[in-house]
């Protein structure tokens, strides 16, 4: 059987496929997010050397991760919207942009709170600290990109020719501010085997997972809300039950 | 009509931009004042000891020379667009790219080039060594043509926006840290005494890159926001 892979790139098709799946990643989501918590905080047994501060990283490693994924998401959306001219990629980027911006904030946020009794600084102009920094910079100016230009057409086009231009700058920042300066420990977590308690690592993983849905449910959710916007003129969209309710 | 080559193409956009500033020359003295001004601030800002003056010094000429650079970006497309030359530059049959490339360069003449220039005076301000003003120099001849070029990107996306110019420096400046990381990088290395080659030869790096790319990725940028 042929399976017709364009056809949820529609956003006629895609709002109800999107309606239906959030239930089901919203709910894994905030399971997964409890039993990775409760791993976290109960059953991981307190860092030899970082006591019971080091417990931040169940939040502050997923959220770093996905700030850094969602942005090179984002730019593969925008230039499939700028390439192939479709219309769901570029709506999917400008859904994605908050979510990273807000994981970028966490990230940085929870860094903050561990650094001061680990560094005994709330901030350090560390490598690692700055570049995350940047990248929220980055968002931030495809946010505001966006929404300073009032036609969706160009605003998506001109977000998109940013997003492709930052992420090609991305590697260029990243290595020119950790030549500049690094102080932040390196991954713990490698390839070849890891230092890590077996119990730490369930959580961390158990977490990531979780940011990971919760990042797919509230993309599609704002996915919806923006096709609705777009969309409001067409006729499928005053058919729909929601909307004559 | 005779066929025009490529690089008397790039010299006719630049000689024109160069003879319009000329005829507007407040615009770029404004550009070098505040250069000079925002140096200027500093030390009232931080006091006076020559210590900690000489060692702030690269850091505050660069950052002083990205905000210069920033407030002329505005200008760079926006009168043409205003007067509807950019429009009959996106038709003309020759290259957008080297039209745009032509602009940037007359762009850095008109507001990098003054402030490398007013570079070694404010240096001597700040009791910089002659060698380190000569690193810094060399560094901003080799950085400001970058600012300009990645600057044109995102003139070229915020044309005709409201508020396009605080935007624009919310754009721009984040792509621009690694100019400003190797620049300052490189007056440091002369003054400890360390090799600068490394530093130097990444920004120059970064122009040859800069060089080959922005001018394609800022027309493809005006197309966007021309149509």
């Amino acid at each position: 059987m042929a399976i017709n892979w364009f056809k949820y790139s529609a956003p006629t098709t895609f709002y109800g496929l999107a309606g239906k799946l959030i239930p089901w990643f919203a709910i894994s989501a905030a399971v997964l997010c409890m039993v990775g918590l409760y791993i976290g905080f109960v059953v991981a047994p307190a860092d030899a050397q970082q006591g019971e501060f080091y417990r931040i990283i169940f939040i502050h490693v997923p959220s770093s991760i996905l700030s850094m994924f969602l942005y090179l998401i984002m730019a593969a959306y925008a230039a499939m919207g700028l390439i192939f001219n479709t219309r769901l990629s570029s709506m999917m980027a400008s859904a994605i942009a908050p979510t990273g911006a807000l994981f970028a904030f966490i990230s940085l946020w929870t860094g903050a709170l561990w650094g001061k009794p680990m560094w005994g600084a709330w901030w350090v102009w560390d490598a690692r600290l700055t570049s995350e920094l940047i990248l929220l910079f980055l968002y931030l100016g495809f946010i505001s990109l966006h929404a300073s230009i009032d036609d969706p057409r160009r605003a998506d086009r001109a977000a998109a020719l940013l997003a492709i231009v930052g992420s090609v700058n991305v590697p260029i920042i990243y290595f020119s501010v950790q030549w500049w300066n690094t102080l932040h420990q390196g991954s713990t977590i490698k390839f070849t085997g890891t230092s890590m308690h077996i119990a730490m690592q369930q959580a961390m993983f158990t977490m990531l997972v979780a940011c990971w849905l919760y990042a797919i449910t509230v993309t599609l959710m704002r996915v919806r809300s923006i096709i609705l916007e777009r969309e409001r003129h067409t006729k499928w969209i005053t058919e729909l039950a929601e909307v004559k309710a | 009509m005779n066929k025009l080559s490529l690089f008397s193409l790039l010299i006719l956009v630049v000689r024109r931009d160069l003879v319009l500033a000329m005829r507007r020359r407040a615009d770029v003295l404004t550009t070098l004042i505040f250069f000079v001004m925002v140096v200027s601030l500093f030390p009232l800002g931080v006091g006076p000891e020559m210590d900690m003056l000489r060692k702030m010094a690269p850091g505050v000429l660069w950052v002083a020379a990205l905000l210069a650079s920033m407030l002329s970006l505005g200008r760079l497309f926006s009168a043409d667009y205003l007067d509807g030359t950019l429009e009959q530059m996106l038709l003309a049959p020759q290259s957008l790219s080297v039209l745009v490339l032509g602009k940037m360069a007359s762009h850095w003449m008109v507001s990098g080039l003054p402030l490398v220039l007013m570079t070694p005076v404010l240096g001597l301000q700040f009791d910089m060594s002659i060698e380190a003003i000569a690193v810094l120099i060399l560094g901003l001849l080799l950085g400001t043509p970058i600012l300009s070029m990645v600057g044109a990107i995102g003139a070229a996306l915020t044309l005709g926006l409201r508020g396009g110019g605080v935007l624009l420096s919310l754009l721009v400046l984040p792509l621009c840290i690694p100019v400003l990381i190797f620049g300052t990088g490189a007056v440091e290395a002369v003054t400890s005494g360390l090799s600068v080659s490394s530093h130097l030869s990444l920004m120059g790096a970064l122009l040859v890159l800069a060089l080959a790319f922005t001018p394609w990725v800022t027309a493809q940028a005006l197309r966007i926001s021309m149509e």
